[in-house]
């Protein structure tokens, strides 16, 4: 239990927690502080001196509120002569040498400056002398810059340091010439480059892509989930009409803390290209636009006349949970037990939630004190996340590996190799790390899909739980056993139990079947990765949002809906079960995925139960109690599975090859498209390793 | 006036060489071992006693700012000597450099002891090329001898001393400025609290001195804490090196007697003001960071901290920079405004913008191109760098204008008003 202390603000009397500055007490309080520099998830830097308060029997001098310490009976004025006129002071002293550029400023409507100068600043401008220019700096295709407006808060650069872990921006020069830059001219190369727009308190740093697009009100704001990745972002879509203009971060303190990746964030204009928006029949092998009827008829008429075993259904990468789980249950009507949520192949027990799962959450990475990463790069199959380690390491006292590629993962680790038989050697205790996971209280592994992936994947996994029973990963609440999804639709799929049936055909049984001509009819769910030359003996019914891969190999498609377009459940890689909201109508005839599996079922007479999406919901909570609550993680029971086998001496192969492109979505992605060329150029002028 | 036997800095002016043989002979390094051994505590209370306030200009009493040093904190102690000197108008610890480096590499044993330092880093102003060599070969005969290094003065203390040549930023001459800059990162000033005492360099706790302080440290223990505090006014003890330039017959520095007069310290050592003391336009006592002294004023006020702070100046390094009458007095104050533009850091706000604001002020107040009101407006600017900022560097700016206003207000309207009639 941390001690309290009290504090008297403007009156009032407020417990703040030992530690706390004076800005947090009056946070607490409910009272305002006007701030440029200071951010919660930063360091103190105190140099905006917006934030100034008086503190009684102190120097006769306000006090920077935001690196002031809270102490024990203090007395505090934010509303005093002294400090209004010192807050006047500094805004006049901002605007003194900022440009009055507004009209033509992309953060017109939602800059810190314009608000906190309607409040602090003065009517007309007494400073009469010329005004600073600053050269532009050019950070590559993501941050727009018009340094000339920078207020030198230093968020930007603390941001890269502190929480990117990619020191690339920096001050040079002194008093009025400092400006923030790269020093020598470089792009940005970090995922997480566009959360530096949203710190920026000004104009200085905006978003290129949306650069004068739109203004922010005249946006409709919708509180949604990232779909793009595994990690489950929480999003809100900004909209105008039918366009999805721009995504930002919302909070959300156990997930994505108020960070999203940049593919998270820039990829949306990928949704209005190659947009499935009717449907198609392929005749004469070429594909031809259909009315819904005709298609859902070809479609019925596929699937009444094939044998059951000759049916199978695989969903892809960003399938949502009521379309897996209403396609099960039309399946299921069916006979067809060939189904698989898992087109890459990845081996789970689905029976065992905690054998999927990331247990430790990513909130929980916080307190662990060891990590080993096997055959992943959190940094970029899940960039939030690896942030999240990152803030972990630089908390001290942590002590990372990785088993497989070395990459740069913007922290320190040891290397221990790329083999997945040194998991043996660390259980044998023989390997040094083995001294530091017997040391740990709370230690984790975080196991990635390509050590899942690989021929060898039963008796990797069995090392690995091996490895977790042996040092005390699994215990009490504590469980340091994880699995790190890249993709948003897989721990959904398992948890609606969309995996083959007791002899039901994994994914890459139904292409061996397919591609023997075994497998008369192939119900594509959004999946794009899967090898479609291996479907060609079958025909495949494509249900998704893109003219992507599955689309090209389809006979019938069926246009559904993208995650910005419907009302959908996602579980991410913890197990948290999240919801997107519909934020934009999907384009032409589009519909959301569950409802064009309701219409196939009626097709079919086999019309399922549920015809309303809560008459969904409902019946899926009953068939899987996890999805009952929202925005919770279940914790998840946990046994050793896999098989005990030989481990191959190979190599774990990186799972992403390019961040920028690994859906549909961000494949069809022109800002995507740029900075996959632009990272290819960073990578030229890294010197020779 | 001060008594020849009660000077410390013997050979300020240098007639005699520097090295370790004479400065023996002028009485460093002499029994060092018994004064360290009066324990921490004991050189801590004998600092206090003697009334030592620190040289650099915020004249915070010594001793006290050594006691703040934690007792046991289980991480390294530092000592680190601020010889980034750098204001305007000050050189006294350049002589100390030069002449009597024996006497500071003294000190920082006797306070790296006092504060539980094993390592003592000199900060040196990197302009002082010289005086830089001068220091290291002190330092190298210190080491030679065995009076630093392991079992300094065979006293059972080890430590060592790193000497850092600075890079010409004015901004680093503030402490803990100076301390981003010895870890290697630009010079900016950090947030106090933590104050150096707790969290300083590299995380530990930190002492930053001034070269004299540290470099009388020796003497007082040598003489006593009451030798000291019998020289000057109350709580202003002590003997003070005065750096004296400008309009002077004989510019020099001089060891004196802390609460001399000015007109006394000026005639008796600089040979007196270029073409009388009737010629006297203005004073800065204290370095360019203080306000600026007219005449009538300096006719009778005495040289101490707390006398000048009575006529709204400062005793500061007790710089004193002497302007006679043939002194354009607004530009003086504008080239001094120009210099806090250039040295501003850039970190915070009031300053970075300010500066800037008062130096394009100034020039054109130079030149009378200005209305009576902008007098006002720059007033209102200072007072609105004043106390805001991070350092005292805002501070520093400000004063001068502010001197220039209280005392030359009326030199500043007749300028604009003879370019309005022009």
């Amino acid at each position: 239990m941390m001690s309290t202390l009290k504090i008297t603000i403007d009156g009032n009397e407020v417990e703040v927690e030992q530690g706390s500055t004076v800005i947090q007490a009056c946070e607490k309080a409910g009272i305002e502080v006007p701030r440029f520099c200071y951010h919660e998830r930063l360091s103190i830097a105190g140099n905006c001196r917006m934030c100034l308060v008086e503190i009684e029997g102190g120097p006769p001098k306000p006090a920077a509120s935001c690196a002031m310490p809270a102490g024990d009976g203090m007395v505090v004025h934010t509303k005093s002569e002294m400090v209004q006129k010192a807050r006047q002071g500094v805004m006049e002293f901002l605007l003194a040498n900022h440009p009055l550029d507004c009209p033509i400023c992309d953060q017109g409507g939602e800059c810190d400056l314009q608000d906190q100068a309607m409040t602090y600043g003065r009517d007309h401008s007494r400073y009469i002398e010329e005004k600073r220019a600053v050269q532009d700096k050019e950070l590559g295709p993501l941050v727009k810059t018009t340094m000339t407006r920078c207020i030198h808060c230093t968020r930007c650069v603390r941001f890269a340091t502190e929480v990117a872990g990619v020191p690339e921006l920096g001050a040079t020069g002194r008093g009025e010439t400092m400006e923030i830059g790269t020093y020598i001219e470089k792009t940005l190369s970090s995922e997480l480059s566009g959360n530096i727009v949203d710190l920026c308190p000004v104009g200085a740093l905006t978003s290129k892509p949306y650069a004068f697009l739109a203004r922010p009100w005249e946006l409709t704001k919708t509180p949604s989930i990232d779909v793009l990745d595994g990690v489950g972002s929480n999003i809100r879509v900004d909209s105008r009409g039918a366009a999805v203009m721009r995504v930002l971060p919302r909070d959300h303190d156990d997930v994505n803390e108020e960070w999203i990746s940049d593919k998270t964030r820039h990829a949306v204009d990928g949704l209005r290209k190659q947009r499935l928006d009717k449907p198609y029949i392929r005749k004469n092998g070429k594909l031809k636009p259909a009315t819904w009827d005709e298609a859902l008829s070809v479609v019925a008429k596929k699937l009444k006349s094939a044998d059951a075993k000759k049916i199978a259904a695989i969903s892809g990468a960003t399938a949502d949970v009521e379309s897996q789980f209403a396609l099960k249950e039309l399946m299921g009507t069916l006979g067809v037990e060939n189904l698989d949520c898992r087109e890459n192949n990845l081996f789970v027990d689905p029976s065992i939630r905690g054998s999927y799962l990331f247990n430790t959450r990513i909130e929980g990475i916080e307190s662990a004190d060891a990590c080993l990463i096997v055959g992943s790069n959190p940094r970029h199959e899940a960039a939030i996340l690896n942030a999240r380690i990152r803030k972990r390491y630089t908390q001290g006292n942590f002590a990372i590996a990785v088993i497989g590629n070395q990459d740069d993962l913007t922290y320190k680790y040891d290397y221990l190799g790329n083999d997945a038989n040194i998991l043996s050697e660390i259980i044998s205790g023989k390997h040094p790390f083995a001294k530091v996971l017997k040391k740990a209280e709370k230690p984790m592994l975080i196991l990635g899909e390509a050590a899942l992936m690989r021929s060898d994947n039963q008796s990797v996994a069995k090392l690995a739980c091996e490895l977790a029973e042996k040092y005390g990963l699994i215990q009490g609440e504590w469980n340091g056993f994880n699995v790190l999804h890249s993709r948003a639709a897989t721990v959904g799929g398992l948890d609606v139990g969309f995996v083959p049936g007791k002899s039901g055909k994994s994914t890459a049984e139904i292409l061996k079947a397919s591609e023997k001509a075994q497998m008369d009819v192939v119900y594509l769910m959004a999946a794009d990765e899967v090898d479609m030359k291996a479907l060609k003996n079958s025909f495949v019914i494509y249900q998704g949002h893109h003219g992507d891969a599955g689309a090209h190999a389809a006979d019938v498609i069926l246009p559904g809906a993208a995650y910005t377009e419907k009302n959908a459940t996602y579980v991410n890689t913890e197990g948290r079960v999240q919801r997107t909201q519909l934020a934009v109508q999907p384009p032409g005839e589009a519909k959301e995925d569950w409802k064009i599996i309701r219409a196939l079922s009626e097709a079919l007479d086999k019309t399922l139960s549920f015809n309303t999406l809560e008459a969904l919901r409902k019946s899926l909570a009953k068939s899987a109690p996890v999805f009952s609550k929202v925005d919770h993680v279940e914790q998840a029971a946990w046994k050793a599975f896999g098989k005990k086998g030989t481990v191959l001496k190979k190599a774990f192969e990186p799972l992403i090859e390019n961040f920028y492109m690994t859906d549909a979505i961000s494949r069809n992605s022109a800002i995507m498209a740029s900075c996959t060329e632009n990272k290819k150029e960073q990578l030229k002028q890294l010197p020779a390793a | 006036m001060l008594k020849d036997e009660d000077r410390i800095f013997t050979n300020l002016l240098g007639p005699d060489k520097w090295d370790l043989k004479e400065a023996k002979k002028r009485g460093d390094w002499k029994d060092t071992k018994k004064l360290l051994g009066r324990g921490r505590d004991g050189i801590i209370d004998e600092m206090k006693a003697s009334g030592l306030r620190g040289r650099g200009g915020a004249g915070f009493s010594t001793g006290m700012k050594w006691s703040f040093m934690p007792k046991d904190s289980g991480k390294p102690h530092y000592l680190v000597v601020n010889a980034d000197e750098g204001e305007p108008g000050t050189c006294k610890d350049r002589d100390i450099l030069r002449h009597e480096p024996h006497k500071l590499i003294e000190g920082c044993l006797i306070a790296s002891y006092a504060i539980g330092a094993n390592a003592c880093y000199i900060y040196i102003r990197g302009e002082f090329y010289r005086e830089a060599e001068i220091l290291q070969k002190a330092i190298d005969e210190a080491y030679a001898a065995g009076l630093i290094g392991k079992n300094a003065c065979k006293s059972g203390w080890d430590f060592d001393v790193y000497v850092h040549r600075g890079m010409g930023a004015y901004i680093c001459g503030e402490e803990t400025a100076l301390i981003e800059s010895l870890e290697g990162k630009k010079g900016q000033p950090r947030l106090k609290p933590p104050f150096p005492a707790m969290a300083g360099l590299y995380g530990c706790p930190t002492t930053v001195n001034n070269v004299e302080s540290i470099a009388v440290a020796p003497t007082i223990l040598r003489r006593g804490a009451e030798w000291f505090a019998n020289i000057g006014t109350p709580n202003n003890t002590g003997t003070k090196i005065f750096s004296i330039s400008g309009h002077v017959n004989n510019p020099c520095n001089v060891e004196e007697e802390m609460g001399i007069p000015l007109r006394e310290l000026i005639e008796k050592h600089a040979g007196g003001v270029r073409g009388g003391w009737d010629n006297l336009l203005a004073v800065i006592p204290g370095g360019s960071s203080v306000p600026v002294l007219p005449k009538a004023i300096c006719d009778d006020v005495i040289m101490d901290f707390d006398s000048l702070r009575a006529v709204r100046s400062g005793l500061g390094t007790a710089a004193v920079i002497v302007m006679d009458k043939s002194t354009d007095i607004v530009r003086a104050i504008a080239r001094l405004s120009a210099f806090y533009k250039h040295e501003s850091c850039g970190q915070c706000t009031p300053c970075r913008e300010g500066t800037g604001w008062l130096s394009r002020m100034m020039n054109r107040m130079v030149r009378g191109e200005a209305t009576i009101e902008e007098i006002d407006l720059l007033e209102n600017v200072t007072h609105q760098i004043e106390g805001h900022t991070i350092c005292a560097l805002g501070d520093a700016a400000a004063w001068p204008v502010q001197g220039l206003i209280r005392h030359f207000r009326s030199e500043l309207e007749d300028r604009i008003k003879k370019s309005k009639v022009a």
